[in-house]
């Protein structure tokens, strides 16, 4: 039996819903027999009756309620139906469930899933990838699992966490990685993850990028470089010291993400990593991302605007010469 | 003497007759009026960081808000709500805190003025984006339905300004697709800020909107107290049996700035001289006194009980200290889960 990084998010909904009985999945198409976009709800509408429910197109409202019902005991589980949409919900989900712990004292225990990422001839408002944005206003955590069995634990946890959490799944993972089965634990959110371990050089990254990231290394491998793999896990909190940890081992640092290239998560590993651990490094850090553009719909120019394992093995070889 | 801190919810519940509550929803608005004059004094010696937000003219409506309220009801009040707010729960020392910086107060010096709110007691926090606080209402109602709940409702603020925000739009549509038990209440003060109702909407009539909504809705004259106890009452009463979500837009004029910075030369004359100009405060008075609900005697009474609950509340606050940067900077509950950014 194998289990796909959709099924596991599915999975994990069920178990939500089966065990807290504060949970409810409010979202654009997730109730009724459709079971949403992706179908990351197929089937728990009839499973759980009055629990999944369809909303108006209304992200703003659909975090709004979220925040209501969190403030008075639930535990809303929102499915945007893509993560570029959650664009209407920022005010909600920053100025109003990231500030409320800080301004009130009481927490608002919201979990936000955010399709996220490119696939091919998705285009500029099917494809985004938000966690830089999320992460940069306080009061959120944010999870970018790359795994399946991440997929599920995380989503699990991110239920259980009493702060608002944003969740990103990444959509081109939901059929492409599978698993044998489901952990019944996982590593906690805020500890990052040695994915393959080397001497030469560390990649960092998170959600569909750490598989380029891991290919590439397995390029470079037959190369005779080997090449440390750290996977974040959650971008907010970031486990720095995982990484300073594997770049006091490697001397060299390459950062890869999928976002947009200004600021971000990919600037922040860096930033850290020069303020903390200059003198572990052996050559400037480089990083990666997507092309300033919007993002492409043609498959051709699609492929050229994200990292893939062919460049970042290219940006990895110039790395390792310097 | 009428407690801020213990709002008298069995005068409601027994029933008071007409009379009764017209005067106890009087002594709310009275008390928010001295309250907010003194605030305004505050602010001008600069003893007020940031703004002061006042709700003169709009106090019949926001009392009438707060008073059909029950415990275990939503409250979310927005700006000019302090008559409304009192008359829901909210103790006068914790404005006072909250316009201070007080570390006592509910928000700590962390957020101030309007921005305030006791989610645990019922009254949400509003943020500044005008319109987010419906939706939230909305939520925070269906949590009571899930949780079995009876008997609830609910009731949102806003005025014409925030009506014309997408996210009052998506919040209302959610509400009546919901059927929660909601009143929103509406004030048309006629500027949003500077901006004048010309610029603002361009429909005959804002109560139109309830029917597109799937809301009821009912119009109002802001300035007449009696009015407000009515309509708004009428409408808890019918969302809290069942009925379709309320809409009811009140009429007044803010009889001040938009903040106590505004000076809103821009408000003319002739607009002064509209019904809708009246004071709310000064027509319910001259009702006291024409028929003689209670004597001169009295009602100075009252004005001297404001006043000392007043200057018990602001020399509470002053006393206490303001936070110091030694600050908890965590912005999420969950202590293991803080990032540690340099």
């Amino acid at each position: 039996m194998s289990i796909t990084y959709l099924e596991a998010i599915r999975e994990a909904q069920a178990k939500l819903l089966r065990d807290d009985e504060r949970v409810f999945i409010y979202g654009q198409d997730v109730g009724g027999t459709f079971g949403g976009a992706f179908k990351a709800t197929k089937g728990l509408a009839k499973e759980f009756p009055g629990r999944v429910l369809n909303t108006p197109i209304s992200e703003d409202a659909i975090v709004g309620t979220a925040i209501g019902a969190a403030l008075h005991g639930m535990r809303p589980i929102v499915e945007m139906q893509f993560a570029d949409f959650s664009s209407i919900a920022l005010n909600q989900i920053l100025n109003n469930a990231g500030t409320h712990y800080w301004r009130t004292s009481v927490p608002v225990p919201i979990t936000v899933r955010l399709p996220s990422g490119g696939t091919k001839g998705s285009g500029p408002f099917h494809s985004q990838s938000m966690e830089s944005i999320y992460a940069h206003y306080p009061g959120l955590i944010v999870m970018t699992p790359a795994t399946v069995e991440d997929a599920y634990t995380m989503l699990i946890e991110a239920v259980t966490i009493d702060d608002p959490v944003v969740y990103c799944e990444h959509k081109y993972l939901y059929y492409h990685l599978k698993a044998d089965k489901l952990p019944a634990e996982g590593l906690p959110t805020g500890n990052a993850r040695i994915a393959r371990e080397g001497r030469d050089l560390t990649i960092v990254s998170y959600s569909a990028m750490l598989h380029e990231a891991l290919a590439a290394a397995e390029q470079l491998a037959s190369e005779g470089f080997e090449i440390e793999v750290v996977d974040l896990r959650s971008v907010k909190p970031l486990d720095t010291d995982t990484v300073l940890a594997s770049v006091a081992r490697t001397g060299r640092l390459l950062c890869v993400g999928e976002s947009f290239p200004f600021g971000g998560v990919t600037a922040e590993v860096i930033s850290r990593v020069t303020s903390e651990g200059f003198h572990l490094l052996d050559a400037p850090p480089q990083r990666i991302n997507a092309k300033d553009t919007p993002i492409p719909y043609h498959p051709n120019l699609w492929s050229a605007h994200r990292p893939s394992a062919k460049s970042i093995a290219a940006k990895a070889r110039k790395l390792l010469r310097e | 003497m009428l407690q801020t801190a213990q709002r008298s919810s069995e005068t409601i519940k027994t029933k008071a007759g007409p009379h009764e509550r017209f005067l106890e929803a009087f002594r709310w608005m009275l008390l928010a009026r001295t309250f907010e004059e003194k605030l305004v004094s505050l602010y001008r010696g600069g003893l007020i960081t940031g703004g002061v937000y006042i709700g003169k003219g709009q106090e019949a409506v926001s009392v009438a808000c707060g008073l059909f309220l029950q415990k275990g009801d939503i409250f979310a009040p927005l700006i000019r709500d302090q008559a409304g707010r009192s008359a829901f729960g909210e103790p006068l020392v914790d404005v006072a805190r909250t316009y201070l910086g007080s570390r006592q107060g509910p928000m700590r010096g962390r957020d101030g003025n309007i921005h305030r709110g006791l989610p645990r007691q019922g009254q949400l926090a509003m943020i500044s984006h005008l319109g987010a606080m419906v939706s939230v209402t909305v939520g925070a109602l269906m949590a009571k339905r899930f949780k079995g709940e009876k008997n609830f409702v609910g009731l949102s603020c806003i005025g014409e300004g925030g009506m014309q925000t997408g996210s009052f739009h998506e919040g209302m549509n959610l509400a009546a697709v919901e059927q929660v038990p909601l009143v929103i209440v509406a004030t048309n003060n006629h500027y949003a800020y500077s901006t004048s109702n010309e610029r603002e909407f361009a429909c005959a009539e804002l109560v139109d909107r309830a029917k597109g909504y799937g809301f009821e809705g009912y119009n109002l004259d802001g300035t007449d107290l009696s009015a407000c106890l009515d309509v708004i009452g009428s409408a808890v009463k019918r969302a809290r049996a069942g009925r379709p979500p309320q809409l009811v837009v009140a009429s007044t004029l803010r009889l001040s700035g938009h903040g106590e910075h505004d000076d809103a030369s821009y408000v003319t004359d002739e607009v002064k001289r509209e019904p809708f100009a009246q004071d709310c405060l000064k027509r319910a008075e001259k009702l006291i006194v024409d028929l003689n609900l209670v004597d001169a005697k009295t009602l100075q009474g009252w004005r001297n009980d404001a006043a000392a609950q007043v200057d018990q509340a602001i020399t509470t606050a002053q006393k206490e200290a303001a936070p110091d940067t030694n600050e908890d900077w965590c912005a999420i509950s969950n202590r293991a889960l803080v990032d540690q950014a340099p």
